[in-house]
């Protein structure tokens, strides 16, 4: 196993971030951590990079203990932190150049491993840092967090702020590496990208909802799914909150999602009830959940069970 | 809901650093209750075009007017006729919510007996109640953010702006916020958005997407989808800035 | 050793790319000297005051004692001929001598004249004046009171006399000074920023999860700051030579040393501060704050130490700078060697020691 988490729980002061994690990573993986900010993410990262101490529980990256051996896997990791932290006052090359340095090694020596994303910013290699795009930021970053030629590579948020445009790139970039056979960790808060991991665990408020492969966690989710569309949405959601015996109503794209807390649902029926209130263009369709619609309903049926617990 | 008084009007705006043209002959309006989506790749002009709405940065040139108020002439009568919310600034963390809601309200004018009154419509719709003398920055983010929508409106605005108002916010909330906007844009605010969701995108009125300075597209999702030939905005996203790089 | 150069290298690039630390290194010891050429005054108080009485008679007697009940004087040495004034001057705790000519009871009743010399410690100008002024002024009080009792009108006449700095250059005073709180400036306030700023943009964490030891990031930041106080030193002490006519009495090379340890001192205290600080500002501010303000005002820079507060008296003797300018003083102005000086040279030693293994102590390897 590359990264192996067992019972993390950390507290700050009088909040908990994370509460009893574990979870595994294998070889070659691209695992991801999805779940919005505040989830426990960064926590998480900065235990396994040895950055923090846990209140309770072990933890192992690459064989090593992130406590006891927490200088060999400062050796072996990379690691590109949430917020951009390069020196944005040295240009493209320096910045590249003193990671190599600081890791005993050469650009020359790991270039076939950067070759790929370097070639994109070579040409604005006599830029300061902090002159670039945030894409091309990344692009940096990324690169100095593989000049060393990792065993295991962690990257915080790497898509946040980024456009729709940039965060596919960086994906493809991602999928290039997971193929050299870098074990890559990797959080996001987009739900989309979910799908583009090999395995992922699905966090919310310090606590894991589901760890599975995306499309498994797709396949065993028996909540049913509908599409509801009208004209004005902003009223379908409001009627449809006040549908009998509704489970869920978000928004979602063009449509609304909805669900309903039985089996005995007839889209016939709500049909007429939207067109009573006064809808138009009323459409109704099944439809099958994305790992958005998961995360929503587990991160609240979750919730509610939590919830149980205290009372 | 949509009319067609114009809150927005802008025609060939244009802004220039130098030699390089961050936003280039920009014409679009925006009316009277409309949830007006403003995309762009990172570095498409985006932020600048939005500067200069907001009256904080002067056009080089073209003609823009927001709330009928010129932004050359009038870029005071500006700020205090829009709300603005950014998700990198919207509330003082050291301050409870009530102090947040008192020195915002203050700033844009409002009587000590308003800003009473706004202070209760705010706590209450927003279910704050048991918080409202706690800090802010002791708040999830997904409340601040809705807490910094509601601030924005304390002067009633005819238009808010809102930049990327949901970054980071988990689903839930995310779409808590989005009905907040629904139900602002159906008082007849209009809602000026930028968002790196792309499902957000599909939620507005009409998208402009900003590729290299220039708005490359301007319709409802629902045209633009069926113009790109793609069944998500996402796909209409790509295939315009695909062809810059 | 090739990570370490490219460490120190890359601090390099930050320095010369930042107008304001460039500022701050370059600028602020000329603008320093500038501003602290106006001279400026100041109050004495329990000033020691040796004493060379060849008389020893009834008058000499009086005049001694109205010296010591004044609250600006104590009397401290007592020698026996002037060849002792020298060393119990460079002691430094004897800032005046008084000097009562052979027979001075009888020359003020038989002449109606009497010889005071006031010899003072020059190597602090303003203080030195100062001393003077108040003797002067007690003498002649006493004069006047002997002129009431008796019809004939005596004389008794103060010459003054300077030592080390016979100018009386101010400049020679605040060199030291100016020296001494630039030093504190670059080493202590630009480390700790420059430290603390790797914290702010996040690069601290990477270089954390690198191979790179605490020490070697610490020593790496430190190093460059090192070498520009070196310069800067240099800067300060030749401006000195040449436009003030500042002279260097004693060994180069015991100056050299002792700027040395004070620089290790002061940067040793950046390192602290930094890993205090968790942002720019509050190094910033820590550092002002808590540094140069001291420095400036506990130091015998501006302000007399002797004249302060018992409790202020006692504080600055945990100011490194107080214990460096008196070292500079002694082997710039008074050409002493380290036999005199291996007190205050004994006390930076121990301060650097101290503040180094503390901040080793205190330098977090985690983020907690």
């Amino acid at each position: 196993m590359s990264i192996i988490l067992e019972n993390i729980t950390k507290s700050y002061k009088k909040v908990t971030a994370v509460k009893d994690i574990s979870f595994e990573v294998k070889p070659g993986e691209l695992f991801g951590l999805i779940g919005p900010d505040g989830a426990g993410k960064t926590t998480l990262f900065r235990i396994l990079t040895t950055l923090l101490f846990t209140d309770r529980g072990e933890a192992t990256v690459a064989g090593y203990d992130v406590v006891k051996e927490y200088k060999e896997i400062r050796k072996s990791v990379g690691y590109m932190p949430g917020k951009f932290s390069l020196y944005q006052d040295l240009t493209v090359e320096e910045n590249l150049k003193f990671f190599a340095t600081i890791f005993g090694t050469t650009i020359e020596e790991n270039y076939d491993l950067i070759k790929d994303i370097y070639l994109q910013i070579e040409p604005f290699k006599k830029r300061r840092a902090g002159k670039l795009s945030g894409g091309m930021k990344q692009k940096l970053a990324l690169s100095c967090a593989l000049i060393h030629k990792p065993k295991v590579l962690f990257l915080d948020e790497p898509t946040t702020g980024v456009d729709p445009v940039s965060r596919k790139e960086f994906w493809d970039m991602l999928k290039r590496l997971n193929n050299k056979g870098i074990t890559t960790l990797v959080s996001t808060p987009y739900m989309d990208e979910a799908a583009l991991c090999d395995r992922i665990a699905l966090i919310q408020a310090g606590r894991i909802l589901k760890i599975d492969t995306p499309s498994n966690i797709i396949e065993e989710h028996e909540k049913q799914i509908y599409n509801v569309e009208s004209k004005d949405m902003y009223k379908l959601i409001q009627d449809l909150k006040e549908y009998p015996e509704n489970d869920s109503v978000f928004a979602f794209g063009e449509f609304v999602h909805y669900t309903h807390s039985n089996d005995e649902f007839a889209p016939e029926e709500l049909k007429k009830y939207l067109e009573e209130k006064g809808h138009v263009k009323v459409f109704i369709e099944a439809t099958s959940p994305g790992i958005e619609d998961i995360f929503m309903d587990l991160s609240r049926t979750k919730d509610i069970k939590a919830k149980d617990n205290e009372v | 809901m949509k009319s067609e008084e114009t809150v927005i009007d802008v025609e060939n705006l244009t802004k220039k650093f130098g030699d390089f043209t961050a936003v280039n002959e920009i014409s679009f309006k925006t009316y009277k209750g409309e949830i007006f989506g403003f995309l762009g790749a990172n570095g498409a002009g985006k932020t600048t075009a939005m500067k200069m709405l907001i009256g904080i940065s002067k056009p080089s040139s073209g003609k823009a007017s927001v709330t009928d108020f010129d932004v050359y002439s009038q870029p005071d009568r500006i700020k205090r006729n829009i709300g603005y919310m950014s998700q990198k600034f919207s509330m003082y963390d050291d301050l409870t919510i009530k102090e947040n809601i008192t020195f915002f309200g203050g700033i844009y004018g409002l009587d000590r007996k308003t800003i009473k009154t706004k202070i209760r419509e705010v706590i209450k719709s927003l279910g704050l109640q048991d918080v409202a003398n706690k800090l802010v920055g002791a708040l999830p983010l997904g409340w601040k953010q809705k807490l910094a929508f509601s601030v924005a409106l304390l002067h009633e605005p005819r238009i808010v702006f809102l930049d990327e108002p949901t970054g980071g916010v988990d689903p839930i909330t995310r779409r808590q916020f989005w009905e907040l906007i629904y139900k602002q844009a159906s008082q007849g605010t209009t809602i000026f958005v930028t968002t790196h969701y792309m499902d957000e995108a599909e939620y507005c009125d009409r998208v402009s997407i900003m590729v290299e300075g220039k708005i490359e597209a301007l319709d409802t999702p629902k045209n633009l989808k069926r113009e790109y030939n793609t069944d998500s905005m996402d796909g209409v996203f790509l295939r315009l800035a695909r062809n810059v790089e | 050793m090739k990570r370490f150069i490219g460490f120190v290298k890359k601090e390099f690039y930050h320095i010369f790319r930042d107008k304001r630390s460039m500022f701050i290194l370059f600028g602020m010891p000329i603008a320093q000297i500038l501003l602290f050429g106006f001279a400026i005054t100041n109050e004495i108080n329990n000033v020691e005051i040796g004493i060379l009485d060849k008389s020893k008679d009834h008058e000499s007697r009086k005049i001694i004692d109205k010296i010591n009940a004044s609250e600006y004087f104590t009397i401290g040495n007592v020698v026996d001929n002037e060849n002792q004034i020298e060393s119990v001057f460079k002691k430094g705790e004897v800032k005046a001598f008084l000097v009562f000519e052979e027979g001075f009871a009888e020359n003020l009743h038989a002449l109606q004249l009497g010889k005071i010399q006031v010899i003072t410690d020059a190597t602090e100008p303003n203080t030195a004046n100062t001393i003077v002024n108040y003797i002067q002024s007690i003498i002649q009080h006493y004069q006047q009171e002997l002129n009431e009792s008796s019809s004939a009108g005596v004389e008794i006449r103060v010459q003054t006399r300077m030592y080390f700095n016979a100018e009386l250059k101010s400049v020679f005073n605040f060199l030291p000074g100016v020296m001494t709180v630039i030093l504190m400036l670059v080493s202590a306030m630009m480390t700790s920023i420059s430290i603390t700023r790797e914290k702010e943009l996040g690069t601290m964490e990477i270089l954390l999860v690198s191979p790179l030891k605490p020490v070697q990031v610490v020593v790496g930041k430190v190093f460059p700051y090192i070498f520009l106080s070196i310069i800067n030193a240099l800067v300060i002490l030749i401006l000195g030579v040449t436009i003030f006519e500042m002279p260097i009495e004693g060994s180069l090379i015991l100056l050299a040393f002792e700027t040395v340890l004070f620089i290790i001192t002061a940067l040793s205290l950046g390192i602290l501060i930094s890993t205090v600080a968790e942002t720019q500002q509050t190094a910033m501010m820590i550092s002002l704050m808590g540094l140069m303000l001291p420095v400036i005002l506990l130091s015998e820079f501006i302000f007399p130490i002797s004249s302060m507060p018992h409790l202020l008296q006692y504080i600055s003797h945990f100011i490194p700078a107080k214990w460096f300018i008196i070292i500079l003083k002694g082997i710039m102005l008074k050409g002493v060697g380290i036999i005199y000086l291996w007190k205050e040279t004994l006390i930076l030693v121990v301060m650097a020691i101290f503040l180094i293994a503390l901040s080793i102590k205190k330098y977090k390897i985690r983020l907690e």
